[in-house]
């Protein structure tokens, strides 16, 4: 006998009936859902303020301002912006992208308009003490220096630069040395007065409250937000086309293990091309213990810990790579079999069973991705940010389902050049 | 969050806990095993974290990748990990697909293979695990010193091992391990999530009653005598940046002098789970720019462990400058008694954790079983109750008592290339 679930509970899926959205006046989205099992909420968002502003000799520019938001505001002082926070268990925080500055926390419900306020205060006047300007280049440099010595960040950093020559996604967003000393503090008022504005900007509630009073909630603190002059995203330039493979190794002297990523570009989140792309890397690198990448690197050869390919889509164009941690002295061996394992998934592409499978990974573990209301929230703002519809979980099942093996094949063969590489080590 | 579970123990002395939560059509099962790191004699170290390897290297019902494949076709979220103190196995389940999970598990208790080739091919795989941490700073400062916090304990080593015994340990050491551990009476299930408990209560008993228990395998006791006077040690490495992780003696989980120490880890290093700028090190490291970050945790362990604070030093600073700074803060805890308020503010804290926490079925099943390994789940529900009692007074007798300079162990991560500047 099976363990019956009971069916009375079953969550239904986020859908136009249960979300809400709401534009107000000044351009802000609203986002929210109830979810009345726990008091607590989550909140998350964007607005369109990110690295892609930066100019090269000041990269690093947006992510300074977006974690200085916080440091000060004309009312409260850094100490007593998370004195307020940290006193009822409650958390913000921002964060910054290529082309978006986010932010997200969480609180009790009761607190709710307590997160909203300092959220309205950072993002509208904050005001960029020196002394806590310091303070935060001095974390930012070490922060470098750390970096430096990470052989995945420093292998990432060089494909990036390889894939993308020439394309802002090319660069860092957390700079270089050099960029973050020589970012002033009339720098980050500036980028602040023309960047950080209504338009464009998206929230999300999800939690113990009903979805008309979160956005009130937010129109009291936000809906009076006007900023003249927020300047327009420049449009994204084209990207170069790799046309031959090209291979870079940073070296790290007194490090264990090498880190290798080797890859392409992938295809946007809003492209046709997404979800064949995305059930095909599952295949590849993603599906049991990380897909055939992990069955060979990793289960067969007994090369790396870690062995996995992954598909990084946003509103540019993405990034299709394989990621793996070995000992320097495998290295070419594991480049040797994640060719391999490239060329056979262009030739043949996926077998029936194998697409199944992942179908089915798909469709399965939706409810767990949407169990918290952190994870609602980010879904929230997936259908925001890509466009994908309030109905787009409803209709997740079907779109998964639709995909055929020869969708996956010819998107394989769209992308996946194994002699247009961008080959990317770091170790010693 | 409502706190009723249901708790059996079976014939063969496995014991189920129940808890069902009916927000979403989840089902969460965690399998639990009374053996850690803890529990490795010199020469062996590693072997329960391999050994938790090899649980997914098949069984014959279940072969090597067919394991993999049959969690994730179904939707399914697992994994393991292996602590000092016991071992877990977890799979997050669409509801009605929950029974392979528990199938899997029963079937694994006993009928695991380690396959020769297996191991020889997990042998690499782990010491790439362990290269990998090998990369990161602060894994070799936090191994040397807890290598130099107990002298006699078994918690001195890392729970993956030392590389010695990862080129040595064999098949039959494995396999000894698994079959002498892994028997239902050092065993718990702890199943939270959307089912009825008679029925799954059943299901359990038909799954795992008829596996045989085996004697109840004795644990590792190497208690680790009194360290008279503080000790230094440095690690050098590449890289820039300085970094001094200072480890005090702190008691087990069940101590009455645990939860005013959970009360003082969160003044001085903050809650863990949310960002700690207010925390009285946060001020006085980071503030006044002594470190750029800090961080302070204690783990709950069946034995004393450690009570840690790492701090990243400012690349302006001396490491003694830095010591000397985070002293003086532990000496006002032990001379001003701290306020209610600031105690009141602690237990806010821990009581949001809280709601956060229940927001997911995987942490609730997890607390079940987790809090059996060292005491029971009554700890588990009066956790913020008890915090609650502690007084400014207890806050300053326990300082004193467990920061002693004579019974620390005082690490520090020397950057080569710094110094060669």
């Amino acid at each position: 006998m099976t363990a019956r679930p009971t069916r009375k509970t079953d969550l239904s899926l986020p859908g136009p009936h249960d979300i809400y959205r709401e534009v107000l006046s000044n351009g802000i989205t609203v986002l929210a859902r109830s979810n009345f099992s726990s008091p607590s909420i989550s909140i998350g968002g964007y607005l369109p303020a990110g690295a892609i502003f930066e100019s090269d000799d000041k990269l690093g520019l947006a992510d300074f301002v977006s974690s200085s938001l916080m440091r000060g505001t004309q009312t409260r002082s850094f100490d007593a912006i998370y004195n307020e926070l940290e006193s009822v268990g409650a958390g913000l925080g921002f964060d910054s992208g290529v082309h978006n500055a986010s932010f997200g926390g969480r609180s009790l419900v009761d607190d709710l308009p307590l997160v909203l306020t300092l959220l309205s205060e950072s993002l509208r006047a904050p005001v960029f003490p020196k002394d806590e300007i310091e303070k935060l280049r001095a974390q930012m440099l070490t922060g470098l220096a750390i970096r430096a010595q990470d052989t995945s960040d420093m292998a990432s950093l060089a494909f990036d630069r390889m894939l993308f020559d020439g394309h802002p996604y090319s660069r860092p967003p957390d700079g270089f040395v050099e960029t973050i000393q020589a970012i002033t503090r009339k720098d980050l008022v500036e980028f602040h007065r023309f960047h950080f504005g209504p338009r464009g900007m998206v929230i999300a509630i999800v939690g113990a409250i009903h979805p008309k009073k979160a956005v009130a909630a937010v129109e009291k603190v936000l809906g009076g937000w006007q900023v003249p002059g927020q300047v327009d995203a420049p449009v994204l330039p084209p990207h170069k086309p790799i046309k031959k493979t090209v291979r870079h190794h940073h070296a790290l002297k007194g490090k264990s293990q090498s880190d290798l990523v080797i890859g392409m570009i992938g295809p946007k989140r809003k492209d046709p091309d997404f979800f064949p792309a995305s059930l095909g890397n599952s295949v590849l690198g993603q599906f049991g213990m990380m897909g055939r990448i992990g069955e060979s690197v990793r289960e067969r050869s007994g090369l790396a810990y870690h062995a996995s390919s992954g598909l990084s889509a946003g509103i540019g164009p993405g990034t299709w790579e394989v990621n793996a941690g070995v000992n320097p002295k495998n290295l070419e061996k594991a480049i040797d079999l994640i060719e391999l394992e490239l060329r056979k998934f262009i030739k043949h592409g996926v077998t029936k069973e194998e697409l199944a499978d992942s179908q089915a990974n798909y469709i399965g573990r939706l409810p767990l991705s949407l169990e918290s209301n952190s994870g609602v929230m980010n879904a929230l703002l997936n259908i925001e940010r890509y466009d994908l519809g309030l109905d787009f979980y409803q209709r997740y099942e079907g779109m998964v389902k639709s995909v055929t093996r020869d969708n996956v094949l010819e998107t394989a063969r769209k992308y996946i050049y194994p002699d247009r590489l961008v080959i990317s080590t770091a170790g010693p | 969050m409502a706190n009723h579970i249901t708790q059996v123990t079976l014939k063969n002395g496995m014991k189920v806990m129940l808890k069902e939560i009916h927000t979403a059509p989840i089902i969460s099962s965690w399998m639990w095993y009374r053996v850690g790191s803890r529990d490795e004699p010199t020469g062996k170290t590693g072997i329960s974290h391999w050994t938790e390897h090899m649980q997914f290297k098949g069984t014959k019902k279940f072969p090597a990748n067919m394991l993999d494949k049959a969690i994730s076709r179904e939707g399914g979220r697992w994994n393991a990990s292996t602590s000092r103190d016991s071992t877990r196995y977890f799979e997050t389940m669409p509801a009605d697909k929950i029974d392979l999970a528990l199938r899997l598990e029963a079937d694994r208790m006993t009928n695991s293979l380690f396959d020769e080739k297996e191991v020889a091919s997990e042998r690499t795989v782990i010491i790439s695990e362990r290269e990998g941490s090998e990369n990161e700073p602060l894994f070799r400062l936090g191994e040397a010193v807890q290598n130099h916090s107990f002298r006699v304990h078994p918690y001195r080593h890392e729970i993956i091992g030392d590389m010695a015994d990862l080129r040595t340990i064999t098949r039959d050491d494995l396999y000894r391990h698994y079959r002498t551990y892994y028997v239902p009476n050092n065993a718990v299930l702890s199943i939270a999530g959307s089912f009825e408990t008679e029925s799954m209560l059943k299901r359990v008993g038909e799954l795992f009653e008829h596996i045989p228990g085996g004697p109840t395998p004795s644990r590792l006791i190497r208690p680790e005598p009194e360290q008279n006077g503080e000790i230094r040690l440095s690690v050098e490495g590449p890289g820039e940046t300085t970094y001094i992780q200072v480890a005090y003696r702190f008691p087990d989980a069940t101590h009455p002098d645990y939860f005013p120490l959970q009360v003082m880890e969160s003044l001085l290093g903050g809650d863990s789970g949310l960002s700690h700028k207010t925390s009285r090190l946060y001020r006085a490291l980071v503030d006044k720019e002594y470190g750029v970050d800090i961080a302070g945790w204690s783990e709950t362990t069946i034995d004393p462990f450690l009570y840690r604070i790492t701090i990243t030093c400012h690349p302006r600073r001396e490491p003694e400058k830095v010591i000397a700074m985070l002293d003086a803060e532990i000496k006002k805890l032990q001379d001003v008694r701290v306020s209610e308020d600031e105690i009141k503010r602690a237990v806010k804290q821990a009581r949001a954790g809280f709601a956060y926490g229940s927001e997911n079925i995987t942490n609730q099943a997890f607390w079940m079983g987790y809090t059996a390994m060292f005491s029971s789940y009554r700890w588990f529900t009066t956790y913020l109750t008890n915090l609650a009692k502690v007084t400014p007074q207890d806050v300053q007798r326990v300082a004193r008592k467990y920061f002693q300079p004579g019974s620390r162990v005082v690490g520090m991560y020397l950057p080569k290339d710094r110094r060669n500047k």
